[in-house]
Protein backbone atom coordinates (compact mmCIF):
# COMPACT_ATOMS: atom_id res chain seq x y z
CA UNK A 1 0.00 0.00 0.00
CA UNK A 2 1.75 3.14 -1.19
CA UNK A 3 1.78 6.29 0.92
CA UNK A 4 -0.43 9.10 -0.35
CA UNK A 5 -0.39 12.88 -0.12
CA UNK A 6 -3.13 13.86 2.35
CA UNK A 7 -5.49 16.71 1.48
CA UNK A 8 -5.19 19.87 3.50
CA UNK A 9 -7.99 20.21 6.08
CA UNK A 10 -8.62 23.79 4.79
CA UNK A 11 -8.17 25.95 1.66
CA UNK A 12 -4.75 27.20 0.58
CA UNK A 13 -5.85 30.73 1.50
CA UNK A 14 -7.17 29.76 4.97
CA UNK A 15 -4.06 30.80 6.87
CA UNK A 16 -3.73 34.27 5.32
CA UNK A 17 -2.43 36.80 6.16
CA UNK A 18 -0.02 34.76 8.28
CA UNK A 19 0.86 32.19 5.61
CA UNK A 20 -0.03 33.10 2.02
CA UNK A 21 -1.97 30.85 -0.37
CA UNK A 22 0.84 30.57 -2.92
CA UNK A 23 3.27 29.36 -0.28
CA UNK A 24 0.72 26.81 0.99
CA UNK A 25 0.01 25.50 -2.50
CA UNK A 26 3.68 25.03 -3.46
CA UNK A 27 4.49 23.66 -0.03
CA UNK A 28 1.73 21.06 -0.19
CA UNK A 29 1.59 20.12 -3.89
CA UNK A 30 5.33 20.31 -4.62
CA UNK A 31 7.43 19.90 -1.49
CA UNK A 32 5.21 17.52 0.51
CA UNK A 33 4.23 15.63 -2.63
CA UNK A 34 7.89 15.05 -3.52
CA UNK A 35 8.54 13.52 -0.10
CA UNK A 36 5.63 11.11 -0.58
CA UNK A 37 6.81 10.14 -4.08
CA UNK A 38 10.40 9.62 -2.99
CA UNK A 39 9.38 7.67 0.13
CA UNK A 40 7.37 5.28 -2.04
CA UNK A 41 10.33 4.93 -4.43
CA UNK A 42 12.69 4.24 -1.54
CA UNK A 43 10.68 1.40 0.01
CA UNK A 44 9.57 -0.17 -3.26
CA UNK A 45 10.95 -3.68 -3.52
CA UNK A 46 11.57 -3.97 0.23
CA UNK A 47 8.88 -6.52 1.09
CA UNK A 48 9.74 -6.44 4.80
CA UNK A 49 8.81 -2.73 4.93
CA UNK A 50 5.67 -2.89 2.82
CA UNK A 51 3.15 -3.32 5.64
CA UNK A 52 4.70 -0.86 8.06
CA UNK A 53 3.04 2.37 9.12
CA UNK A 54 4.93 5.63 8.68
CA UNK A 55 5.48 5.81 12.45
CA UNK A 56 6.88 2.25 12.51
CA UNK A 57 9.22 3.05 9.62
CA UNK A 58 10.53 6.17 11.34
CA UNK A 59 10.88 4.55 14.77
CA UNK A 60 13.20 1.98 13.19
CA UNK A 61 14.73 4.23 10.54
CA UNK A 62 18.22 4.38 12.05
CA UNK A 63 18.49 0.58 11.88
CA UNK A 64 17.56 0.27 8.20
CA UNK A 65 20.16 -0.93 5.66
CA UNK A 66 22.58 1.72 4.33
CA UNK A 67 20.95 1.58 0.91
CA UNK A 68 17.63 3.07 2.07
CA UNK A 69 18.22 4.47 5.59
CA UNK A 70 18.83 8.11 4.64
CA UNK A 71 16.03 8.09 2.04
CA UNK A 72 13.51 6.90 4.64
CA UNK A 73 14.80 9.43 7.19
CA UNK A 74 14.59 12.30 4.67
CA UNK A 75 11.40 11.46 2.80
CA UNK A 76 9.54 9.48 5.46
CA UNK A 77 10.38 12.26 7.90
CA UNK A 78 9.32 14.85 5.35
CA UNK A 79 5.97 13.09 4.87
CA UNK A 80 5.28 12.69 8.60
CA UNK A 81 6.43 16.19 9.55
CA UNK A 82 4.31 17.94 6.93
CA UNK A 83 1.26 15.76 7.66
CA UNK A 84 1.41 16.88 11.30
CA UNK A 85 2.15 20.49 10.36
CA UNK A 86 -1.00 20.88 8.23
CA UNK A 87 -3.18 19.46 11.00
CA UNK A 88 -1.96 21.68 13.83
CA UNK A 89 -2.85 24.86 11.91
CA UNK A 90 -6.25 26.24 10.96
CA UNK A 91 -8.29 29.24 9.91
CA UNK A 92 -9.01 31.75 12.67
CA UNK A 93 -7.01 29.80 15.24
CA UNK A 94 -4.25 30.92 17.56
CA UNK A 95 -5.02 32.03 21.08
CA UNK A 96 -4.01 30.02 24.11
CA UNK A 97 -3.92 26.31 24.92
CA UNK A 98 -6.54 25.19 27.44
CA UNK A 99 -7.47 22.24 29.63
CA UNK A 100 -5.10 19.33 30.11
CA UNK A 101 -2.62 20.69 27.57
CA UNK A 102 -2.38 24.03 29.37
CA UNK A 103 -1.86 22.10 32.62
CA UNK A 104 0.87 20.00 31.01
CA UNK A 105 2.63 23.07 29.59
CA UNK A 106 2.51 24.80 32.97
CA UNK A 107 3.93 21.73 34.67
CA UNK A 108 6.75 21.40 32.16
CA UNK A 109 7.66 25.04 31.45
CA UNK A 110 6.22 27.07 34.35
CA UNK A 111 3.80 28.98 32.14
CA UNK A 112 2.63 29.30 28.54
CA UNK A 113 4.74 32.42 27.85
CA UNK A 114 7.90 30.57 28.84
CA UNK A 115 6.95 27.64 26.59
CA UNK A 116 6.33 30.01 23.66
CA UNK A 117 9.68 31.70 24.23
CA UNK A 118 11.53 28.39 24.28
CA UNK A 119 9.72 27.09 21.19
CA UNK A 120 10.25 30.32 19.23
CA UNK A 121 13.95 30.31 20.16
CA UNK A 122 14.28 26.69 18.99
CA UNK A 123 12.72 27.69 15.67
CA UNK A 124 14.83 30.84 15.26
CA UNK A 125 18.12 29.19 16.22
CA UNK A 126 17.84 26.12 13.98
CA UNK A 127 20.72 26.84 11.57
CA UNK A 128 19.89 25.81 8.01
CA UNK A 129 16.77 23.76 7.35
CA UNK A 130 14.70 22.02 10.00
CA UNK A 131 11.88 22.05 12.53
CA UNK A 132 10.96 23.15 16.05
CA UNK A 133 8.85 20.73 18.07
CA UNK A 134 6.73 20.28 21.14
CA UNK A 135 6.97 16.57 21.90
CA UNK A 136 5.84 14.11 24.54
CA UNK A 137 9.00 12.24 25.46
CA UNK A 138 9.32 8.57 26.46
CA UNK A 139 8.54 9.36 30.10
CA UNK A 140 5.40 11.28 29.12
CA UNK A 141 6.88 14.75 29.72
CA UNK A 142 6.48 17.70 27.38
CA UNK A 143 9.70 18.99 25.83
CA UNK A 144 10.72 21.56 23.24
CA UNK A 145 13.19 20.18 20.71
CA UNK A 146 14.54 20.99 17.29
CA UNK A 147 15.62 18.72 14.44
CA UNK A 148 17.71 19.30 11.32
CA UNK A 149 16.36 18.87 7.80
CA UNK A 150 13.43 16.40 7.88
CA UNK A 151 14.62 14.33 10.85
CA UNK A 152 11.52 13.22 12.75
CA UNK A 153 11.29 13.30 16.56
CA UNK A 154 9.74 9.83 16.23
CA UNK A 155 13.25 8.51 15.47
CA UNK A 156 14.23 9.56 19.01
CA UNK A 157 11.20 7.90 20.61
CA UNK A 158 9.34 11.19 21.00
CA UNK A 159 5.72 11.81 20.02
CA UNK A 160 5.50 15.21 18.28
CA UNK A 161 2.27 17.10 19.02
CA UNK A 162 3.19 20.53 17.58
CA UNK A 163 5.72 21.32 14.85
CA UNK A 164 6.94 24.42 13.04
CA UNK A 165 8.64 24.11 9.67
CA UNK A 166 11.58 26.52 9.39
CA UNK A 167 12.88 25.38 6.02
CA UNK A 168 13.13 28.56 3.96
CA UNK A 169 10.50 27.16 1.54
CA UNK A 170 7.94 27.45 4.36
CA UNK A 171 8.21 31.23 4.51
CA UNK A 172 10.51 32.70 1.87
CA UNK A 173 7.91 33.99 -0.62
CA UNK A 174 6.22 36.09 2.05
CA UNK A 175 8.88 36.73 4.72
CA UNK A 176 12.18 36.29 2.77
CA UNK A 177 15.02 36.44 5.33
CA UNK A 178 12.73 37.48 8.21
CA UNK A 179 12.29 34.10 9.90
CA UNK A 180 11.47 35.65 13.30
CA UNK A 181 8.50 37.50 11.76
CA UNK A 182 7.21 34.23 10.29
CA UNK A 183 7.55 32.50 13.66
CA UNK A 184 5.66 35.30 15.44
CA UNK A 185 2.86 35.25 12.85
CA UNK A 186 2.60 31.44 12.81
CA UNK A 187 1.37 31.36 16.43
CA UNK A 188 -1.87 32.93 15.09
CA UNK A 189 -2.55 29.76 13.10
CA UNK A 190 -2.06 27.14 15.83
CA UNK A 191 -5.05 24.84 16.28
CA UNK A 192 -4.77 24.13 20.00
CA UNK A 193 -7.75 21.74 19.96
CA UNK A 194 -5.82 19.52 17.57
CA UNK A 195 -2.63 19.79 19.61
CA UNK A 196 -4.65 18.80 22.71
CA UNK A 197 -6.00 15.80 20.81
CA UNK A 198 -2.44 14.70 19.94
CA UNK A 199 -1.38 15.32 23.56
CA UNK A 200 -4.11 13.04 24.88
CA UNK A 201 -3.37 10.38 22.26
CA UNK A 202 0.32 10.45 23.20
CA UNK A 203 -0.58 9.48 26.76
CA UNK A 204 -2.78 6.54 25.83
CA UNK B 1 39.38 45.05 12.61
CA UNK B 2 35.78 43.96 12.02
CA UNK B 3 34.86 41.64 9.19
CA UNK B 4 33.15 43.64 6.43
CA UNK B 5 30.59 42.85 3.74
CA UNK B 6 32.28 42.97 0.33
CA UNK B 7 30.46 44.62 -2.57
CA UNK B 8 29.04 42.36 -5.25
CA UNK B 9 31.54 42.12 -8.14
CA UNK B 10 28.72 43.21 -10.53
CA UNK B 11 25.45 45.16 -10.46
CA UNK B 12 22.49 43.55 -8.68
CA UNK B 13 20.66 43.08 -11.97
CA UNK B 14 23.72 41.81 -13.86
CA UNK B 15 22.74 38.14 -13.60
CA UNK B 16 19.20 38.58 -14.92
CA UNK B 17 17.21 36.81 -16.22
CA UNK B 18 18.88 33.83 -14.53
CA UNK B 19 19.12 35.29 -11.03
CA UNK B 20 16.95 38.32 -10.35
CA UNK B 21 18.00 41.62 -8.81
CA UNK B 22 15.41 40.91 -6.10
CA UNK B 23 17.16 37.66 -5.17
CA UNK B 24 20.56 39.36 -5.02
CA UNK B 25 19.12 42.23 -3.00
CA UNK B 26 18.05 39.78 -0.28
CA UNK B 27 20.89 37.32 -0.71
CA UNK B 28 23.69 39.89 -0.55
CA UNK B 29 21.99 42.77 1.26
CA UNK B 30 20.24 40.69 3.92
CA UNK B 31 21.59 37.12 4.22
CA UNK B 32 25.29 37.76 3.55
CA UNK B 33 25.12 40.98 5.51
CA UNK B 34 23.50 39.21 8.49
CA UNK B 35 26.32 36.65 8.62
CA UNK B 36 28.84 39.53 8.73
CA UNK B 37 26.89 41.36 11.45
CA UNK B 38 26.34 38.22 13.52
CA UNK B 39 30.00 37.22 13.27
CA UNK B 40 31.23 40.61 14.42
CA UNK B 41 28.85 40.50 17.39
CA UNK B 42 29.94 36.97 18.32
CA UNK B 43 33.69 37.71 18.22
CA UNK B 44 33.61 41.18 19.80
CA UNK B 45 36.07 41.17 22.71
CA UNK B 46 37.05 37.54 22.06
CA UNK B 47 40.43 36.14 20.91
CA UNK B 48 38.97 35.67 17.41
CA UNK B 49 38.53 39.41 17.01
CA UNK B 50 42.05 39.96 15.62
CA UNK B 51 42.12 36.86 13.43
CA UNK B 52 41.57 36.60 9.70
CA UNK B 53 38.32 35.10 8.43
CA UNK B 54 40.20 31.95 7.32
CA UNK B 55 41.83 31.55 10.75
CA UNK B 56 38.43 31.83 12.43
CA UNK B 57 36.90 29.27 10.05
CA UNK B 58 39.69 26.77 10.64
CA UNK B 59 39.49 26.97 14.45
CA UNK B 60 35.90 27.85 15.42
CA UNK B 61 32.85 25.68 16.11
CA UNK B 62 29.14 26.35 16.51
CA UNK B 63 27.65 29.77 15.73
CA UNK B 64 31.06 31.47 15.22
CA UNK B 65 32.00 28.84 12.63
CA UNK B 66 28.57 28.96 10.97
CA UNK B 67 28.60 32.73 10.51
CA UNK B 68 32.29 32.96 9.55
CA UNK B 69 32.03 30.15 7.01
CA UNK B 70 28.86 31.64 5.53
CA UNK B 71 30.62 35.01 5.14
CA UNK B 72 33.41 33.25 3.22
CA UNK B 73 31.08 30.99 1.21
CA UNK B 74 28.97 33.88 -0.05
CA UNK B 75 31.96 36.07 -0.96
CA UNK B 76 33.34 33.11 -2.91
CA UNK B 77 29.96 32.36 -4.53
CA UNK B 78 29.57 35.91 -5.91
CA UNK B 79 32.90 35.53 -7.72
CA UNK B 80 31.87 32.13 -9.10
CA UNK B 81 29.11 33.83 -11.10
CA UNK B 82 29.29 36.41 -13.88
CA UNK B 83 27.01 37.74 -16.59
CA UNK B 84 27.64 35.79 -19.78
CA UNK B 85 29.32 32.97 -17.88
CA UNK B 86 28.83 29.25 -18.27
CA UNK B 87 30.17 27.31 -21.20
CA UNK B 88 33.34 25.30 -20.80
CA UNK B 89 36.73 26.17 -19.32
CA UNK B 90 39.90 26.17 -21.38
CA UNK B 91 43.57 25.53 -20.70
CA UNK B 92 44.98 23.44 -17.87
CA UNK B 93 41.73 23.37 -15.92
CA UNK B 94 39.90 21.88 -18.91
CA UNK B 95 42.62 19.23 -19.19
CA UNK B 96 42.36 18.43 -15.49
CA UNK B 97 38.56 18.12 -15.70
CA UNK B 98 38.88 15.66 -18.59
CA UNK B 99 41.58 13.75 -16.73
CA UNK B 100 39.61 13.43 -13.47
CA UNK B 101 36.00 13.19 -14.70
CA UNK B 102 36.48 11.71 -18.20
CA UNK B 103 34.71 14.59 -19.96
CA UNK B 104 33.28 18.02 -19.31
CA UNK B 105 29.79 16.52 -19.58
CA UNK B 106 30.58 13.96 -16.86
CA UNK B 107 31.82 16.79 -14.61
CA UNK B 108 28.71 18.83 -15.37
CA UNK B 109 26.48 15.86 -14.45
CA UNK B 110 28.41 15.26 -11.22
CA UNK B 111 28.12 18.90 -10.15
CA UNK B 112 24.41 19.07 -11.02
CA UNK B 113 23.77 15.84 -9.12
CA UNK B 114 25.67 17.02 -6.02
CA UNK B 115 23.74 20.29 -6.03
CA UNK B 116 20.38 18.57 -6.50
CA UNK B 117 20.95 15.92 -3.84
CA UNK B 118 22.39 18.03 -1.01
CA UNK B 119 19.39 17.47 1.26
CA UNK B 120 18.39 20.63 3.11
CA UNK B 121 20.64 23.68 3.04
CA UNK B 122 24.19 23.59 1.73
CA UNK B 123 26.64 23.92 -1.13
CA UNK B 124 27.99 21.97 -4.11
CA UNK B 125 31.67 22.43 -5.01
CA UNK B 126 34.41 21.73 -7.50
CA UNK B 127 37.53 21.24 -5.37
CA UNK B 128 41.19 20.29 -5.74
CA UNK B 129 42.53 17.75 -3.29
CA UNK B 130 45.93 16.06 -3.49
CA UNK B 131 46.41 17.11 -7.11
CA UNK B 132 43.01 15.76 -8.24
CA UNK B 133 39.71 17.48 -8.95
CA UNK B 134 36.55 16.33 -7.20
CA UNK B 135 32.92 17.33 -6.87
CA UNK B 136 31.73 17.44 -3.26
CA UNK B 137 28.70 18.74 -1.35
CA UNK B 138 28.59 20.23 2.13
CA UNK B 139 25.65 20.84 4.50
CA UNK B 140 24.72 24.26 5.90
CA UNK B 141 27.91 26.35 6.35
CA UNK B 142 30.47 23.57 5.95
CA UNK B 143 33.16 24.19 3.33
CA UNK B 144 36.14 22.54 1.60
CA UNK B 145 38.90 24.28 3.56
CA UNK B 146 37.76 22.37 6.67
CA UNK B 147 38.42 19.13 4.78
CA UNK B 148 41.88 19.85 3.37
CA UNK B 149 40.44 20.78 -0.02
CA UNK B 150 40.81 23.92 -2.13
CA UNK B 151 37.55 25.33 -3.50
CA UNK B 152 37.55 26.15 -7.22
CA UNK B 153 33.82 26.78 -7.78
CA UNK B 154 30.61 26.61 -5.78
CA UNK B 155 26.84 26.70 -6.17
CA UNK B 156 24.73 27.83 -3.21
CA UNK B 157 21.76 25.48 -2.75
CA UNK B 158 20.23 27.04 0.34
CA UNK B 159 16.63 27.69 -0.70
CA UNK B 160 17.16 31.44 -0.26
CA UNK B 161 19.55 31.33 -3.25
CA UNK B 162 16.80 30.38 -5.68
CA UNK B 163 13.36 30.38 -4.10
CA UNK B 164 12.21 33.78 -5.38
CA UNK B 165 13.17 32.89 -8.97
CA UNK B 166 12.73 29.09 -9.14
CA UNK B 167 10.53 28.05 -6.17
CA UNK B 168 11.07 24.34 -5.53
CA UNK B 169 12.75 23.76 -8.92
CA UNK B 170 16.29 23.48 -7.59
CA UNK B 171 17.58 21.38 -10.55
CA UNK B 172 16.52 24.11 -12.98
CA UNK B 173 18.37 26.76 -10.95
CA UNK B 174 21.47 24.56 -10.83
CA UNK B 175 21.48 23.86 -14.57
CA UNK B 176 20.95 27.54 -15.31
CA UNK B 177 23.90 28.52 -13.13
CA UNK B 178 26.15 25.92 -14.74
CA UNK B 179 25.14 26.80 -18.31
CA UNK B 180 24.86 30.60 -18.07
CA UNK B 181 26.64 31.98 -15.02
CA UNK B 182 29.69 29.98 -13.89
CA UNK B 183 32.85 32.08 -13.99
CA UNK B 184 35.54 29.76 -15.34
CA UNK B 185 38.20 32.50 -15.26
CA UNK B 186 37.77 32.64 -11.49
CA UNK B 187 37.92 28.83 -11.26
CA UNK B 188 41.12 28.79 -13.35
CA UNK B 189 42.74 31.34 -11.00
CA UNK B 190 41.78 29.22 -8.00
CA UNK B 191 43.18 26.16 -9.75
CA UNK B 192 46.51 27.91 -10.36
CA UNK B 193 46.68 29.05 -6.73
CA UNK B 194 46.00 25.48 -5.64
CA UNK B 195 49.16 24.45 -7.50
CA UNK B 196 47.47 23.16 -10.63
Amino acid sequence: MAFELPSLPYDYSALEPHIDARTMEIHHTKHHNTYVTKLNEAIQGHANLAGKSLEELLAGARNLPDSIRQAVINHGGGHANHTLFWQIMGKGKGGEPAGVLADGIQAAFGNVAEFRAQFSAAAANRFGSGWAWLVVDKSGKLRVTSTANQDSPIMDGHKPILGLDVWEHAYYLHYQNRRPDYIAAWWNTVNWDKVTEFYKAAHQ
Amino acid sequence: MPITLPDLPYARNALEPHISAETLEFHHGKHHNAYVTNLNKLIAGKPEEGKSLEEIILSAEGPVFNNAAQVWNHTFYWSCLKPGGGGEPGGELADAIRRDFGSFQAFRDALADAAATQFGSGWAWLVAEGGRLKVVKTPNADLPMRHGQTALLTIDVWEHAYYIDYRNARPKYVETVIDHLLNWDFAAKNYQKAGG
